[in-house]
């Protein structure tokens, strides 16, 4: 695989990125709005911290009391150890059930599992119905934000998309883009045999499914069809009902700038006798695909979170590069402290190093995770696997050999004041090794004397 | 007044003396006494944040040792650093060790320099004088780590005949990140050029920060563009 710097070298300044940045700071500068706005922000967001980290502490018992309650609703559940499994018990219901077209609401879960494929290889019809992940579908193409999938691009090259795939007039009108793939899933809707959606929060006590949009494509796809399966995370759980209003009022904020999502659906079981609509069957996979010991490790934090994408939009790296560069489902500081604990070390330990640790991310988290903490902890554990920056350590090591003994590190200095006096102009605008990495943007100011020497010197 | 201990940081050690000298200078003009235990080397920083824990244990544990040994407030004219030693460097250290005491004393003495001026002497006015425009870009760690929130600002808007002007996304970061910079170069210079840009159409000639690090890269990024702005460290501007 090429690595994260490869990719983003290949992004950078490409109007995809351009795309992105404007995107991002939209939602920065509406999520900032958002919370100037709201006084109790500050206190729902220690709170909804609380309810999370509680909930990791007791996930046993939770996911337990939740199980139950789904089931005593009338709902299946599905406890799946990875991702094969969860996508072998959906593939398998749905040629038990000789499903033929399933509509999908957005759900990152199914992404991380890549249940599309499972499902396709099997032979059934998945349309996605989240406007972003429609695009994303009919193009090929992979989402590069957490909430937004199609940050990326432009109304005219959705056009081109639309004019292509629909064979209609090209138009860059987003209301008319908007209209068409209405009409396009108006009807996969009322055909589809099974509606898959993810889970923001599952409720323990209720055995309950809340599910937001903007779209209304949530409340559709988990209605229409006469199967709904929905697919979650086992972390996505909180105890009770007020815990699941505490969450809802940090998440769509900190998303979006918005009060609350368009569409806020609570779903508890399949329908029941006398009532009107809903699928005759409610599934819920729980998937642990590395959680269980994600939560054993030094990164258990990291599943406290709520995937609003907030650190995604504050993210000057995030930002720079644009969420492809990630090569992850997950993007951004988030994603870069999730991936390489949730899938593989040594496969993704270059992501915890896109990062300046600046620190933007921990100031917008809604339940306050500490990703600059995790990222450094993730940059431990990548270079005690020796699958790190593993170049820095020889001179790391020769610096820590002179930085422990002040006689040589005063040498040091000195040898570096007498080698930077050789740069007549002051300045060094070429150096050698690695080096070349900061002088190919920057000059440096070439070193000529020390503090030490001007303090000695002042003293005698 | 009181006795300070200055940790100079090795950065501005090796390349930017002339800020100690300043830090020094605006210190006694305020009545404070600077020692400075020559024994002292680096926090350990560098090292730390590239994942390289033993390194940087054996280096923060100099720096602890060196800086135990002495009495008084310890002054860093560095937020990253000052954070190193507050928030990192105690957990290096194997909890209930005598090191691990030893870096949360050096911990609850240690104060970045702006800081220090403005909250800890309640200074604001140093009776400076000065020339231009200046902008303040505002370096992450003692902005989010430490709180060093317009203090800065303060402090300059007393110096006679200094103009400030507003820095557009003055409280993002330059880019520079430390290892950062070399092991992703072309991510840390993109976000430098959007640093720097903004930086020359504020109108100011000099950009003010608190830390050597972030003013070398922007320093060195300027450089390269051929701008004649400067960038430099708040305790040079204050000590004129």
């Amino acid at each position: 695989m090429t690595s994260f710097l490869e990719r983003a070298r290949a992004d950078i300044g490409s109007d995809q990125v351009a795309a992105v940045q404007r995107g991002a700071r939209r939602f920065r500068d509406h999520r900032s709005e958002a919370v100037d706005e709201y006084a109790a922000m500050e206190a729902m967001r220690d709170r909804a911290r609380e309810i999370r980290l509680h909930t990791l502490a007791n996930l046993d018992r939770y996911l337990g009391t939740f199980a139950d309650a789904v089931e005593a609703n009338g709902g299946t559940v599905f406890f799946a150890a990875d991702a094969s499994e969860a996508n072998e018990y959906v593939v398998q219901l749905a040629a038990a059930k000789a499903v033929q077209g399933v509509v999908k609401s957005k759900s990152m879960l199914t992404e991380e599992i890549h249940l599309n494929d499972a499902l396709e290889a099997a032979g059934v019809d998945v349309v996605e119905t989240d406007l972003g992940e429609l695009i994303v579908q009919l193009s090929g193409d992979r989402p590069s934000h957490i909430i937004a999938p199609v940050l990326h691009k432009t109304r005219f090259e959705v056009g081109e998309l639309f004019r292509d795939s629909f064979d209609v007039p090209y138009t860059d009108d987003p209301i008319e883009l908007n209209a068409i793939a209405r009409r396009y899933l108006r009807h996969r809707f009322l055909t589809a045999d099974m509606g898959i959606s993810g889970v923001n929060i599952a409720i323990a006590e209720t055995g309950s499914i809340c599910l937001v949009t903007n779209e209304g494509n949530g409340r559709l796809s988990t209605t229409a069809p006469a199967i709904h399966v929905a697919v979650m995370g086992m972390e996505r759980i909180v105890p009770s009902v007020g815990d699941a209003a505490v969450i809802l009022e940090v998440l769509a904020r900190s998303a979006t700038g918005q009060k609350l999502s368009s569409y806020t659906n609570i779903i508890t079981g399949p329908r029941r006798p006398g009532e009107p609509d809903g699928p005759d069957e409610l599934h819920v996979v729980i998937v642990d695909n590395g959680r269980s010991d994600v939560l054993g490790g030094s990164t258990s934090e990291i599943l406290a979170c709520i995937r609003c994408g907030a650190c995604l939009n504050a993210c000057p790296v995030y930002r720079t590069v644009g969420g492809h560069a990630y090569g992850s489902v997950y993007q951004g500081p988030v994603g870069s402290v999730l991936s390489p604990s949730l899938f593989d070390l040594d496969e993704w330990a270059d992501l915890p190093y896109a990062s300046t640790l600046c620190g933007a991310c921990l100031e917008v988290c809604p339940v306050r995770i500490d990703i600059p903490r995790l990222l450094l902890e993730q940059r431990r554990r990548a270079v005690e696997a020796k699958v790190g920056p593993m170049w820095m350590k020889r001179p790391l090591r020769a610096y820590a050999r002179v930085a422990t003994h002040p006689r040589r590190y005063r040498r040091l200095l000195s040898v570096g004041a007498l080698s930077g006096r050789l740069f007549k102009s002051g300045w060094i605008t070429r150096l050698p090794w690695r080096g070349k990495a900061w002088t190919s943007s920057r000059d440096l100011q070439a070193p000529s004397s020390s503090f030490h020497r001007w303090w000695r010197r002042r003293g005698s | 007044m009181a006795t300070v201990q200055l940790f100079v940081t090795c950065l501005v050690d090796a390349f930017a003396p002339l800020v100690g000298e300043a830090v020094v200078d605006v210190l006694e003009r305020l009545g404070v006494t600077v020692e400075f235990p020559q024994d002292q080397t680096c926090c350990g920083q560098p090292a730390f944040n590239a994942g390289f824990h033993p390194e940087a244990r054996r280096m923060a544990a100099h720096t602890v040792r060196v800086l135990d040994a002495t009495e008084g407030t310890i002054v860093v004219p560095s937020g990253s650093c000052t954070d190193m030693i507050i928030h990192h460097a105690p957990e290096l250290m194997d909890n209930g060790s005598e090191l691990h005491a030893a870096a949360l004393r050096v911990a609850a003495r240690t104060r970045e320099f702006t800081q220090f001026l403005v909250d800890d002497l309640g200074i604001s006015d140093l009776s400076a004088t000065g020339g231009g425009v200046c902008a303040v870009h505002h370096s992450c760690h003692g902005l989010r780590n430490l709180g060093v929130h317009d203090q800065p600002e303060q402090l300059l808007d007393s110096v006679d005949g200094l103009d400030r002007v507003e820095l557009e996304g003055s409280t993002e970061c330059c880019g520079f990140g430390g290892l950062f910079a070399v092991e992703m170069p072309d991510v840390s210079a993109a976000m430098l050029e959007h640093k720097l840009d903004a930086i020359e159409s504020s109108g100011a000639d000099v950009v003010v920060g608190g830390d050597i690090s972030c003013l070398m890269h922007i320093g060195g990024g300027l450089h390269r563009r051929g701008s004649t702005i400067e960038a430099r460290h708040i305790a040079e501007v204050l000590d004129q």
